[in-house]
C-alpha cells in the first residue's frame, strides 16, 4: 500500500500503545505479544491517533526534530512497518 | 563474575519481568489428560491466596515492569473475585488475558469483565467432535464451548482459541481450523502437547507419530496461506520431534514470572519439579526480592551453570540448553542438556519415549485423568509405578 499524506491511521483494534516507565520506552501490547519500540518508532506511533494525517505527523516531528536527516522517509517507513505488522490500521 | 553461594549462582540480572501469569486456582471442572499442572496440585487447593494478596501481587509485578497479564488456573472462573482482579489490572495498565475453559462464563460475568477492562479471552477448544472433546476432558463441555465462543465475539473481544494437540485430535487439524474460522477466532494456537505434569504420565496415550506431526504442520501451513492475516495461526512444534531444544520461557527468569494459587513465585510452570530449589512465596517475600535476589530465580540465569556439551556449544545462546524441568524429569539432572537436543548424551531417552508411545501394549494402559481424586491418590503414594515410569530418578 502506498502511504499518502492525507491518510489517517490509528492503533489497530485489539492493540494497545502505551508508555512503559520500567522499560523507558513505548510498547505495543496485543494478544500473546508485546513489542518494545525504539525512540523514533515510538515517537511516530504516539502520533498515530486516528485524527492526525500523515502530513500532520511529518510536520509535528519536523518541528520536534529539526536536525534529523530524511525524517519523512523514516516516518513513512515506520507507518509501512506498522501496517505490515498489523499494529496500525487506516481509518480514511 | 557470579559468586558461588551454597552452589547457587547469584548472578545479578538487569532484565525485568514482562509477563505475569497468575495461576489463580488449581480447582478445575475439566479433567484434561494433557494438563501441565503438577500431579500433586491437590495439596495447593486449600491454601489459595486471597483477593487482597492477588491485588498486591499485581501492583508489585507492575512496578517491576510486567505488562502482559494472564489469569489462568485450573479454571480461574471458579473464583468469584476475577472481576475485582481484572479491574485492578486494567487500572494498573496491564494488557490482561483470561485463559479459560469457558465453564462458568455467564453473560453477567463477561459484561463485568468488559466493563472492568479485560483485554482478551483465550478459550480452550479440544476437537470438532463431541466425542473426543468429552473424552479427553472427561466432561460434557462440547456445546458449552461453542456458546462461550459466541459470547466472546458478541462482546467484541479478540478471541484466541487454544487447542492442545494429541493423538486423538491430530487428524482433525483442517476441520479444527475451519471451526475456528467459522467461530470468528482472531488467533488459533495449535499447541502440540508437551510432556509435563499430567501429560507426562499419559505420554504413551497422547503422543502422535512424527508422520502425524509433519502432516499436521503441512495442513496448518496450507490453511495459513489461505486465511492470511484474518486469523493468525500458531503451530507449536513438540519438543520430542525437534533436533534442538526450545529456548524455554525465553530464558529462566528473563521475562516470565508465574505466581501459583498458593503464592509460590516461579520462573516457569513446572519449576517445582526440580529438587533442592526453594521457591519464594508472596506470603513471605516481595515480588522484587523473588525476581532479583532469590537463589531459585538466579539458579539458571546466564550460562555459568551449564555443563558440557552446552557450555562450549556455539549454539548455547540460541536455546540456553533448553528446558531445565525437562532435563531433570528425563535425565535426573537439571543442569544437563535438555535431552531433546541431538547433541545431548541422553538423546536416547527421547528416542525411547517416542518408540514407547507407538507400543500398543503401553498405549493400552489407562489414562490417568487430572482429577482431585487422582491427585490425592498420587499424594498418598499411589500410582508410584506409573510415576517412576516417566520420571527419571537422580
Amino acid at each position: 500500500m502506498t502511504i499518502e499524506h492525507k491518510d489517517i491511521y490509528k492503533i489497530a483494534d485489539h492493540h494497545r500503545f502505551q508508555w512503559e516507565k520500567a522499560q523507558d520506552c513505548y510498547v505495543i501490547l496485543f494478544p500473546e505479544g508485546m513489542v518494545k519500540l525504539n525512540g523514533g518508532a515510538g515517537e511516530v506511533l504516539n502520533l498515530v491517533d486516528g485524527v492526525a494525517t500523515v502530513a500532520t505527523i511529518i510536520e509535528l516531528l519536523t518541528v520536534k526534530f529539526p536536525d534529523a536527516p530524511n525524517l519523512e522517509g523514516d516516518i513513512i517507513g515506520m507507518i509501512e512497518l506498522g501496517l505490515e505488522k498489523a499494529w496500525i490500521q487506516k481509518t480514511n | 563474575m557470579a559468586e558461588q553461594n551454597n552452589g547457587v549462582s547469584s548472578a545479578t540480572t538487569t532484565t525485568q519481568p514482562l509477563w505475569l501469569l497468575a495461576e489463580i486456582t488449581y480447582r478445575c471442572p475439566l479433567h484434561c489428560a494433557f494438563c501441565y499442572n503438577p500431579t500433586d496440585y491437590d495439596k495447593h487447593t486449600q491454601n489459595e491466596l486471597d483477593t487482597k494478596s492477588w491485588l498486591s501481587v499485581l501492583n508489585q509485578a507492575r512496578d517491576l515492569g510486567a505488562a502482559q497479564l494472564g489469569i489462568s488456573g485450573g479454571e480461574p472462573l471458579l473464583r468469584d473475585d476475577i472481576e475485582i482482579i481484572v479491574e485492578e489490572a486494567h487500572q494498573l495498565g496491564y494488557y490482561s488475558n483470561l485463559i479459560t475453559s469457558g465453564v462458568g462464563l455467564t453473560d453477567k460475568r463477561i459484561d463485568a469483565f468488559k466493563k472492568g477492562g479485560l483485554d482478551h479471552i483465550q478459550l480452550s477448544m479440544h476437537d470438532i467432535t463431541e466425542e473426543i472433546n468429552n473424552f479427553i476432558t472427561d466432561t460434557k463441555t462440547f456445546q458449552l464451548k461453542k456458546k462461550v465462543a459466541a459470547m466472546i465475539k458478541d462482546r467484541g473481544y479478540p478471541m484466541v482459541l487454544n487447542v492442545v494437540i494429541h493423538r486423538y485430535n491430530i487428524g482433525h487439524i483442517k476441520e479444527i481450523l475451519e471451526m475456528a474460522e467459522a467461530l470468528g477466532a482472531d488467533y488459533v494456537e495449535l499447541a502440540n502437547t508437551q510432556y509435563y505434569g499430567w501429560s507426562l504420565i499419559n505420554r504413551n496415550q497422547l503422543m502422535p507419530t512424527k508422520e502425524q506431526i509433519d502432516h499436521a504442520e503441512m495442513v496448518t501451513n496450507q490453511y495459513r496461506d489461505k486465511v492470511g492475516n484474518k486469523m493468525k495461526i500458531f503451530f507449536v512444534v513438540p519438543d520430542y520431534y525437534a533436533e534442538r531444544p526450545k529456548k524455554c520461557m525465553n530464558g529462566w527468569g528473563e521475562v516470565f514470572m508465574i505466581v501459583t494459587a498458593n503464592g509460590d513465585v516461579l520462573p516457569c510452570h513446572s519449576a517445582r519439579v526440580i529438587p533442592n530449589l526453594e521457591f519464594p512465596n508472596v506470603k513471605d517475600d516481595s515480588i522484587k526480592g523473588a525476581w532479583y535476589e532469590s537463589p531459585a530465580f538466579n539458579k539458571f540465569r546466564g550460562d555459568e551453570w551449564m555443563k558440557e556439551p552446552c557450555r562450549s556449544c556455539p549454539e548455547k545462546e540460541n536455546d540456553l540448553g533448553g528446558c531445565r524441568c525437562q532435563a531433570f524429569l528425563l535425565t535426573g539432572d537439571a543442569e544437563s542438556a535438555d535431552p531433546v537436543c541431538s547433541l545431548s548424551p541422553n538423546r536416547h531417552v527421547i528416542e525411547k519415549a517416542v518408540l514407547d508411545a507407538q507400543n500398543p501394549e503401553l498405549q493400552a494402559k489407562p489414562i490417568i485423568f487430572r482429577t482431585d481424586k487422582n491427585s490425592k491418590r498420587i499424594n498418598e503414594g499411589e500410582e508410584k509405578d506409573r510415576l517412576s515410569e516417566f520420571h527419571s530418578v537422580p
